[in-house]
């Protein structure tokens, strides 16, 4: 649509303004949160609203990583994602198979059913979830997120899966079985090999939703070796809320694991999370 | 071949099993995640439903047992609550009304070609990724007369008076979570919009350009009309989402200061987390199910009357 | 080598019936084509023979043994898919030995098997390729080459030739001929193009909106359709169906025209004249049966087509062969070869004349 016309200088410029202000404020907030990080302690209050501080140190990053307990945030945060993730993207591959390859009944009831999960405030089941993990005594542990978190994120990751499922032609599966394989033979020798963008990018959607997850986690944690980095770092921000080199550099290390998936998925982005939405 | 075989007395079990993986494969692949989610979510809603109507207070462990509509009764009369309901409605409008101009502003930039675009696809998408309690502890840095910029440059373009945090202003309060929620909510929008844009078919803006369309009539008769669908629906579903989206509020303001920031999903979640009031939070919560139900319903009938397609 | 009966075959899906009552039987090592206009159910049959759709009623037997509960990979039938449906991340040899992989045959055995297929094929240069490195027409081959392969007791075709253009279409329709004469195995093979059907098959099943129509030879549909749709599904270009009275001696035309043709319990039924363009002929005015006005004229070279306009009784197309020298309002006489012309009851029936 743009090739046909000429456009005016006046036009383009106010595009590439338009763009600059845009790119500005998405990344400013990163920017301070990484300046403040890497500017020294005696700095940060002569020097605290200056653009460019006039020292960098890693400093602040030291401390955290050796004086406190965010390794162990870390890793409990890891665990969970990456668990979450796991089981998360296996089940919702199966169930958007079965979306995407059968027409059976009640399907319409179960998507259905998924959608409404999807609607309803989720602290609506803080209060019954914190009962029922008591009870089973499953306060405190990394188990209980994981659950929790993958029931939350299974009916996106179908719907998910299934329009990666549907970008893949029926006949490929039943040219499998003529040749000899058993559907399950067929998936996963033909579809699963042409699926794995897809459940690449499923993986990094959930972990993305699993690493930023706050309220559940400070209602189901509150020992501190349990803790998950969200809840952690709002300890920490409590603790020692006046160490602002210290918790920014903290914050920039949660940013990073979100940032490299973030950049592995940026692709699927536009046609992974609407394919199914937009063309129906 | 396997005519031999098939007329072999054992090949009535061979038909049977066949019809039974075709009816019944389905629901294998579909159980685990219908078991999960019924076990994880459907059943604490019910039971939270159910919490609405009873006495369920941790901290006062003997005085349970069902009210009926008791919670409700006090919720009608909570000044609390009826404050947090207004909250929500401006706390809503305000984020949604924001993320989606923005967003389909930058959506109809990324649509044209320049120079560069995969990066600042990425860049400009980048809020996204960002977890959300991190979203919120950045800017309330920011809004940090101490060590954030921006009390200082809006005191200099004389918006305030002097440079002190919003946050700690009930005026004005709400408009720091509002930003937070739109600088994190544009690439949503964004990347929907475009997703939309692109499915437009280039030969009807070519046909608009030999017919003598001017640039807006290609906006306002083409573009509008094709992502009308997409628009109803992403925003009907955003809005739900951002009414019950409580993390932002909950790590910038806590609610406060005096309630200002207090919308009914953070109302919820400290009645149940701080007070252990489990029976009031699951009340709250049903109001604004109850809420959120009607107006999904009255978008829908609205849709149907308007949407002729 | 298979025999292939179905009897009294029905498909449905919920309280939708896609086929009803199809009865056929395919000898061993012949070559049927199912045609039919979209919709009619030919690839359903098709599947369902194949076992990618499961059987609603009636029996479907491969050499006299009950098929219907037979997982597809116990069936031992090829095919070969409209869109080919080559596996894309694997290459071509792989896709052609794919069914000998799952099937645990020696490596030699399948590297051999493929070889000879790709040589066949005329693929050898290829088979290291990924599909998506490959042309319409190679990939088509190959798709061909993954039946071949297998050695199977059929070969189920489901319009393997219609996503090809015009000159490769004619060109690997002569190829499965050729095939076909080499192998001399069962073939079903599906399509909508009539040349395709008349070319290739020993017999032709014409279906539509379920039900079988006709099967017969090529020329048996051609020369003596069962009723009006076969007739004009069947020869191109279409069949001209004229609206006919009954006529002492014989039927009359819309405009009075009366024609001498067929025995008198079919003057009683007949409903429509139905003459394909090739048995119309441009006459002297004496020996005409109509008389009209030419609106179209198109030389084709081999051929030229005349679209005339008969007043009372409507649009009659006539072919002739070779260059017709014959413009556009020119003033036509039309004969009738009542030897060739078909008589249709009120039904589409074809009356026996």
């Amino acid at each position: 649509m743009n090739a046909l016309r000429q456009t005016s200088p006046w036009v383009v410029t106010g595009k590439y303004l338009a763009l600059a202000f845009y790119i500005a404020f998405a990344l400013f907030p990163l920017y301070w949160l990484t300046k403040i990080a890497v500017t020294p302690d005696k700095l940060i209050f002569s020097e605290g609203t200056a653009l460019v501080p006039s020292r960098f140190t890693l400093e602040n990053f030291q401390t955290v990583l050796l004086q406190t307990d965010f390794l162990a945030y870390f890793r409990n945060s890891l665990i969970v994602s990456l668990g979450t993730a796991a089981i998360t993207t296996m089940i919702a591959a199966a169930a958007g198979y079965a979306f995407s390859r059968f027409d059976f009944r009640g399907k319409r009831l179960i998507i259905a059913l998924m959608l409404i999960t999807q609607m309803f405030p989720l602290l609506m089941i803080i209060a019954p979830i914190y009962k029922i993990v008591a009870t089973l005594g499953l306060l405190n542990s990394l188990t209980s997120l994981i659950i929790v978190y993958t029931a939350f994120n299974i009916p996106f990751a179908t719907f998910l899966m299934q329009s990666f499922f549907d970008g893949i032609p029926k006949e490929l599966e039943d040219a499998g079985m003529i040749d000899g394989c058993t559907r399950f033979e067929a998936l996963r020798k033909i579809v699963l090999p042409l699926t794995l963008p897809g459940l690449g990018a499923t993986l990094g959607f959930i972990f993305t939703a699993a690493w930023s997850e706050l309220l559940f986690a400070l209602m189901l944690i509150n020992s501190n070796d349990a803790m998950t980095f969200p809840v952690g770092l709002l300890t920490f921000v409590s603790k020692f809320s006046v160490d602002w080199g210290q918790m920014m550099a903290a914050g920039v290390l949660a940013l990073v694991p979100s940032c490299l998936f973030f950049i592995f998925i940026q692709r699927y982005l536009v046609q992974g999370l609407t394919s199914g939405a937009v063309k129906g | 071949m396997t005519a031999e075989a098939d007329n072999a007395p054992g090949s009535h079990r061979a038909r049977g099993s066949y019809y039974f993986r075709y009816m019944v494969e389905p629901y294998l692949y579909l159980s685990p995640a219908v078991i999960v989610i019924a076990l994880v979510m459907l059943v604490p809603l019910a039971i939270g439903i159910s919490y609405a109507f009873q006495a369920v207070n941790l901290l006062r462990p003997f005085e349970t047992g069902w009210v009926g509509f008791e919670n409700f009764h006090a919720l009608w009369s909570d000044r609390k609550f009826w404050l947090a309901l207004t909250n929500t409605f401006w706390w809503t409008l305000g984020s949604i009304v924001f993320q989606f101009f923005l967003g389909l502003g930058l959506a109809l930039l990324l649509n044209t070609r320049f120079y560069g675009k995969r990066l600042v696809q990425a860049l400009v998408f980048l809020p996204w990724a960002v977890p959300t309690f991190l979203s919120a502890l950045t800017w309330a840095w920011l809004f940090n007369p101490t060590i954030g910029p921006l009390p200082h440059w809006l005191a200099a373009l004389g918006i305030l008076s002097e440079p002190f945090n919003i946050l700690g202003d009930p005026n004005l309060a709400m408009w720091g979570p509002i930003t937070a929620n739109v600088w994190f909510g544009i690439p949503f929008f964004a990347i929907t919009l475009l997703a939309a844009l692109q499915s437009i078919p280039g030969e009807l803006y070519e046909a608009a350009e030999i017919d003598g369309a001017s640039t807006w009539q290609k906006f306002t008769k083409i573009t509008l009309p094709f992502l009308a669908p997409m628009i109803a629906i992403t925003v009907m579903l955003r809005t739900i989402w951002i009414a019950n989206f409580a993390d932002l509020i909950f790590v910038m303001t806590g609610g406060g200061p005096a309630n200002s920031t207090q919308i009914l999903s953070t109302y919820i979640f400290t009645t149940a987390f701080r007070k252990l009031d489990f029976g009031y939070a699951s009340a709250i919560a049903v109001a604004l199910l109850g809420l959120l139900l009607i107006y999904a319903a009255v978008l829908l009938v609205l849709r149907r009357k308007l949407v002729k397609i | 080598m298979a025999r292939i009966e179905l009897n009294n075959v029905a498909k449905s899906y919920g309280s939708v019936e896609v086929l009803r009552d199809i009865n056929l039987s395919v000898e061993d090592g012949e070559f049927i084509v199912l045609v039919g206009p979209s919709g009619c159910g030919k690839s359903t049959l098709l599947r369902m023979i194949a076992g990618l759709e499961p059987i609603s009623g009636g029996e479907f037997l491969v050499d006299g043994g009950r098929m219907n509960e037979v997982p597809p990979r116990d069936r031992d039938m090829a095919m070969v898919f409209q869109s080919y449906a080559l596996y894309p991340h694997m290459d071509v040899s792989r896709n052609m030995g794919f069914s000998l992989e799952i099937r645990k045959a020696q490596k030699e055995e399948r590297s051999r098997k493929v070889a000879d297929a790709a040589k066949t094929l005329g693929l050898t240069s290829l088979t290291e390729r990924l599909p998506r490195a490959l042309s319409g027409g190679q990939r088509q081959r190959v798709a061909m080459g993954r039946a071949i392969v297998r050695d199977p007791s059929a070969f189920l075709f489901d319009e393997p030739l219609s996503n090809l253009d015009a000159a490769l279409r004619v060109e690997m329709r002569l190829e499965i001929a050729r095939l076909h004469q080499r192998l001399s195995a069962t073939m079903i093979y599906v399509t909508h193009d009539q040349v395709e059907a008349l070319t290739l098959a020993d017999r032709i099943v014409v279906l539509n909106a379920g039900d079988i129509q006709q099967v017969g030879t090529p020329l048996e549909l051609y020369e003596r359709p069962s009723n009006k749709f076969v007739a004009q599904f069947i020869g191109s270009p279409t069949m001209n169906i004229l609206g006919v009275d009954r006529a002492e001696n014989g039927v009359k035309l819309k405009d009075g025209t009366t024609l001498q043709i067929g025995s008198d319990s079919a003057h009683w039924q007949a409903h429509e004249l139905g003459v394909r363009p090739e048995h119309l002929d441009i006459v002297t005015e004496e020996a005409a049966h109509m008389k009209g006005v030419a609106e179209l004229v198109e030389h084709l070279g081999s051929d030229t087509n005349i679209h005339a306009n008969v007043p009372g009784v409507g649009p009659v197309l006539v072919r002739q062969h070779g260059h017709f020298p014959l413009k556009t309002g020119d003033a036509v006489n039309i004969a009738v070869d009542l030897e060739k012309s078909h008589l249709f009851g009120f039904e589409g029936r074809r009356l026996e004349i």
